[in-house]
């Protein structure tokens, strides 16, 4: 994650959206961008506008402005393009299969309509990818919300889109169903060659799952960039919620099979958390620092349960609510790698803690955003 | 005695007639059902009390409009004709008017049903309009169809005001057999009214029957 510029356009295949006008009495006035690969949020509460801007990229409503996906301009003045003629795929809030066709009949549909057509290689991929091999012959009414999602999105992939939409997939599924369907979204967005703009109002799904995040409010875009810079942007106020928290790449280095314990390479200093096994060497990992498990202190504890304990600069200390500080840090020699800490005021005027000074940051949990999600508020 | 080769004659004619009044119905009347369930108008309104008004005017009533409608100075005067009325033409105009709503209201309630939802989809999966109505819409709305077909077909077979009225009573041409059972009656042939009478209550004992078992079984597979 590197903190590019914000106003940077869209890259070569990416998705260059500028949206404005009304729905209802709400006013939408949306304009960001999204490179193309990998999965940028858009994240707000609801009833902050984000269908309504999903719903305008597919073309499903119209409002006034430019949609350019992959060097096509799909909307500009004049020019609107329904939306069948937008090469996209929709995933909708409920899976939305079309009950009057199996599971196999509702995959071929967009099929069958993709320009070019999907050969049986890739028919077999997505079908491996997202595991609907036992699926295949059971009827659509018979298959679980977790299911029916799987296929969606399966169906949505085989019509062979240049822009994946995902509109709140997982909000109508119970806790064990998102577990369950989360590491499949994870693995398609690490395969698929194509920008997924990815819906969600739980941080939690957007922690695991995106690259980049759009921050609507009222229906307006509040901020957009990396993952890692909007949630340490202590303006953006994520840092008040009690669950903030900072996901940071790291590359697995090795596995004790003594305690289970995985080392992980966090620019250039060393992470333990709770792995799964020796295959993970090698691996990309996502690190979720909880901001109120991280304390700090001037010199490093000799005798700790503490396990990881970070060499950190303070970057700038902003009040966090009543009795508390949200300070934001940044991993010394990695100053891209950012992460918070809550301390109380009173520890801070004890330590006199200032921007510029290098400390030990103690982490009490260090998670990965991979493993069991986080249970949603 | 049973004139059979009477009663065969207003049989074929009856299904003949309710055969082709329904397949004309089905082709009229599912864009116009479609329109109407999709639309928020006040001309759809209008248009939709228009072609719900049979299920309450009494037959007489249309069947004097048609009657005029179809003379001279009508339909008739256009196709160079006296008039439509007491010809087989006339009596198919005439039942697909009175049998239109039978028809038109259950195709339109079930696109109702099936919403926007399905169609969006189908956008998204690149299907035209023209391509998600055959493949979304009318497979979502088979019971609908289903229906339509069923009471179109025997509403027209068990009209009788109407046909009275623009059809009169000519064998092989307009008489039916609701018109047939009333002919009997009325030369004291009771036992050809036995027989008449008879076939049409099984008729449309196993109509009804046949109807809400179709319902039950689409309605299991419907989501």
């Amino acid at each position: 994650m590197t903190a590019e510029s914000v106003s940077s356009g869209a890259a070569p295949g990416g998705l260059d959206v500028a949206l404005a006008g009304r729905r209802g009495d709400f006013a939408i006035d949306a304009a960001f961008t999204a490179p193309a690969r990998g999965v940028t949020a858009l994240f707000g509460p609801s009833g902050s506008g984000k269908t309504s801007i999903l719903r305008a990229i597919a073309g499903l409503t119209r409002l006034d402005g430019r949609v350019r996906v992959a060097g096509e301009t799909w909307q500009e003045g004049a020019r609107f393009l329904p939306p069948h003629r937008r090469a996209l795929g929709y995933v909708f809030q409920e899976a939305s299969l079309f009950s009057h066709l199996s599971v196999d009949g509702n995959l071929a549909y967009g099929a069958r309509r993709s320009p070019g057509g999907v050969d049986a290689a890739m028919r077999r991929e997505v079908i491996d990818l997202l595991s609907l091999d036992r699926l295949m012959s059971r009827a659509v009414a018979d298959l679980s919300g977790g299911e029916r999602q799987r296929v969606a999105i399966g169906r949505a992939i085989l019509s062979r889109p240049r822009l994946l939409l995902m509109d709140e997939p997982l909000s109508g599924l119970d806790h064990r169903a998102k577990d369950e369907i989360l590491p499949f979204i994870e693995r398609l967005a690490a395969g698929l060659d194509l920008p997924i703009l990815y819906v969600s109002h739980d941080l939690a799904e957007i922690e695991r799952l995106a690259d980049r995040i759009v921050v609507v409010a009222d229906g307006k875009v509040r901020a957009s960039g990396p993952l890692n810079a909007a949630l340490t942007d202590l303006g953006l106020g994520f840092v008040r919620d009690p669950r903030a928290a900072a996901v940071l790449p790291a590359r697995v280095v090795a596995f004790s099979q003594e305690d289970g314990l995985a080392e992980l390479d966090l620019g250039g200093q060393r992470v333990f958390v709770d792995g799964s096994g020796p295959e993970e060497i090698g691996l990309e990992r996502r690190l979720r620092i909880v901001a109120s498990d991280v304390s700090l202190a001037r010199a490093p504890l000799a005798s700790s349960t503490i396990l990881n304990i970070l060499g950190v600069e303070i970057l700038a200390i902003e009040p966090g609510g009543r009795a508390d500080l949200a300070i934001l840090l940044a991993l010394d020699g990695a100053p891209d790698l950012t992460f918070m800490a809550k301390v109380t005021r009173r520890s801070a005027a004890r330590l006199s803690l200032a921007p510029g000074d290098r400390l030990h940051a103690q982490i009490k949990s260090v998670s990965l955003a991979t493993s069991a999600m986080p249970r949603s508020r | 005695m049973i004139d059979t080769g009477d009663v065969f004659s207003a049989l074929t004619l009856t299904l003949e007639l309710a055969t082709v009044t329904t397949l004309v119905l089905l082709v009229l009347g599912t864009p116009l059902a479609w329109w109407l369930a999709r639309s928020r108008s006040l001309v759809s309104d209008m248009v939709g009390t228009l072609v719900a008004l049979p299920l309450v005017m009494p037959p007489t009533v249309l069947g004097f409009y048609l009657l005029i409608a179809l003379g001279p100075s009508g339909l008739g005067g256009l196709f160079g004709l006296r008039s439509l009325a007491f010809s087989f033409p006339g009596l198919v105009i005439g039942s697909v008017v009175y049998s239109l709503p039978f028809v038109v209201q259950p195709i339109r309630n079930a696109f109702e049903a099936v919403g926007d939802r399905p169609l969006e989809v189908a956008a998204t999966l690149r299907a035209s309009p023209l391509d998600r109505f055959f493949t979304v819409a009318v497979p979502l709305a088979r019971a609908g169809f289903l229906t339509g077909t069923v009471l179109g077909f025997a509403h027209t077979v068990g009209e009788f005001g109407v046909v009275l009225m623009i059809g009169g009573n000519i064998p092989g041409e307009t008489r039916v057999l609701s018109i047939a059972i009333f002919d009997y009656v009325e030369q004291l042939r009771f036992a050809d009214a036995h027989l008449v009478a008879g076939g049409m209550l099984v008729f449309s004992f196993l109509v009804i029957l046949a109807m809400s078992r179709i319902g039950r079984r689409i309605g299991e597979v419907r989501p």
